[in-house]
């Protein structure tokens, strides 16, 4: 318990060496996370692309 | 063996079996990145002793110095697969090129915010305008402009040709960031490791230090091979291999 609090507290530095790491950490999930929600919109839009192309094809030639 | 290279590199040229391809990588660099980082950073928080006039917060360096690292690597690597796009007019390169921008900036960005975090117990101040500091700012504005670039353009194979050029300019920026502390009087601290020469720095703290940096570059690997492998989705979005992953995942 004593050793943890002794590392939490960074000889008195905690207040810049952990808010750093936060830092590092939060962007690189950001950077993870982001592609992840890019590649599932690209997918989505799609398939409801395909979808109405789908729909057009079954329908029959509307009339003038 | 010289011939079976080139027709290598040919066939991963083209669009699916690069998909392909960095669909198998990618697990495999984010396993070693996650690897040496827990390594390094045990290595860097725990077992590293205090440095004797810093204190603990030295202890920033492991991720600071291996960001600033990357955000000079990525520039070139962005740098060179743009001039291979402008001269050979190779989609995946253009690709490579722009989805490194993101990841470079993201580096840089961290590199700036920790070095500030790093500067105010050390140097007293946040910021200064100092040629290492402004340098490293130029760089992160020069990934912004390749991005912003990039977008600005309704087609974009064209962006990405408007936007390599630029990130070929820029390339005259990376030495100044390096040689910086050489070149100028900075409060920034000179260099402190030497990859062919003498590092001024005890093996305890080297280690961690170069194991978070191959963290980092396996890092750079998977997250370029996930943002390429998503932007040829989006490019080749009319191909039957696209449609088929489409249809694939419609359930998840």
């Amino acid at each position: 318990m004593i050793a943890l609090s002794h590392f939490l507290a960074m000889g008195g530095y905690a207040a810049y060496v952990w808010p750093a790491y936060a830092v590092f950490f939060a962007v690189l999930v950001t950077d993870n996370v982001a592609p992840r929600l890019r590649r599932r919109r690209i997918l989505r839009e799609l398939r409801e692309r395909l979808a109405r192309q789908s729909a057009r094809a079954r329908r029959p030639p509307s009339k003038p | 063996m010289s011939k079976w290279i080139p027709l290598w590199l040919h066939k991963l040229g083209s669009p699916p079996t690069f998909y392909r391809f960095a669909r198998t990588v990618r697990p495999w660099a984010m396993g070693l990145a996650l690897l040496f980082g827990v390594i390094g950073l045990y290595g860097g928080l725990v077992l590293a002793p205090p440095d004797y006039q810093q204190g603990d917060a030295y202890r920033i360096i492991f991720i600071h110095v291996p960001s600033a690292w990357m955000s000079m690597f990525v520039y070139a690597m962005m740098g060179v697969s743009g001039f291979v796009a402008l001269v050979w007019r190779i989609k995946l390169a253009e690709v490579v090129a722009m989805e490194s921008a993101p990841i470079g900036a993201a580096f840089t960005f961290i590199t700036l915010v920790t070095g500030s975090l790093w500067g105010k117990p050390m140097w007293g101040t946040w910021w200064t305008w100092d040629a290492r500091l402004t340098s490293e700012l130029v760089l992160l504005f020069l990934y912004l402009g390749v991005i912003g670039l990039y977008h600005a353009f309704e087609d974009r194979r064209q962006g990405a040709r408007a936007a390599s050029f630029l990130a070929i300019i820029g390339i005259i920026n990376v030495p100044i960031v390096h040689y910086s502390v050489d070149w100028w009087n900075t409060l920034h601290q000179g260099t402190t490791v030497n990859l062919f020469g003498h590092s001024k720095m005890p093996w305890e703290m080297l280690w961690p230090l170069l194991a978070m940096t191959l963290a980092t570059k396996f890092y750079y690997a998977a997250s370029l091979c996930r943002r390429a492998g998503t932007d040829i989705l989006a490019l080749e979005g009319g191909k039957d291999w696209v449609r088929e992953i489409a249809q694939a995942e419609a359930g998840r």
